[in-house]
């Protein structure tokens, strides 16, 4: 591995990167369905019967993931760009991921 | 791009995401609570349907994703692909209409206001 890559700044770089743009692509999609609630609740309610399904159940909890991933990277982003440097915040990536999984585990835990 | 339209663009990504910051914590939470007793059109409509200080919130949120996410792909866009900055341009505004738009319309459906 190059060396730049292996360094935790990198990681979060990449995390914040890719979830994203994972959220980016679910955004329209997201929007679409939740204008099913209103055109027509009997679809939509099919739809979220069809998300009960385990793999989807945990496709979503992956999506949550990503979501408290990208809200703590982007925290650790501005604490970068606003704050002065302390060390701390190269431990502050460890405990964006800890919260992540965290809140992930918490919504398959209520969800299923 | 110039300069000053390239802060402009730095301002509004890093403003949005200081909307999202709160937005996201409420949407999380709010996720959180909703599956708890199963999510349905009644469930959602029930918790929306006239209630102003949701629609304004959710108003906001929304706006500022469509603000945020386009930038952000934008940027990507820049750094790995070398497409000419209109088509780069052109994408990221397609993603915002198509978050912007089917967005405008569930919120205002949700709350209760007729097209």
């Amino acid at each position: 591995m190059q060396q730049h890559r292996n360094h935790s700044n990198y990681w979060a770089f990449l995390v914040h990167r890719i979830s994203g743009l994972v959220l980016a692509v679910f955004l329209p999609v997201h929007m679409l369905v939740l204008g099913l609630a209103i055109e027509d609740a009997t679809r939509f309610d099919g739809f979220i019967e069809w998300t009960e399904n385990p793999l989807v159940k945990l496709a979503e909890t992956g999506l949550i993931i990503l979501l408290a991933a990208h809200l703590t990277g982007g925290l650790r982003v501005l604490a970068l760009e606003f704050l002065p440097w302390h060390d701390w915040q190269k431990t502050v990536i460890a405990i964006t991921g800890g919260i992540s999984l965290a809140i992930g585990l918490v919504f398959l835990l209520n969800a299923s | 791009m110039s300069p000053k339209q390239e802060s402009l663009i730095w301002i509004a990504q890093r403003g949005s995401a200081m909307v999202l910051i709160i937005g996201l914590i409420v949407h999380l939470g709010a996720i959180i609570a909703a599956v708890q007793g199963g999510i349905s059109a009644a469930e959602i409509s029930g918790r929306m349907n006239g209630h102003t200080g949701w629609f304004v919130f959710y108003l906001c949120f929304l706006v500022a994703v469509s603000i945020h996410a386009p930038i952000g792909l934008r940027s990507i866009l820049i750094e790995v692909t070398s497409l000419p900055n209109r088509s780069v341009g052109l994408i990221s505004l397609l993603l915002a209409v198509m978050i912007l738009a089917p967005g405008l319309r569930a919120i205002f459906g949700l709350y209760g206001v007729e097209w």
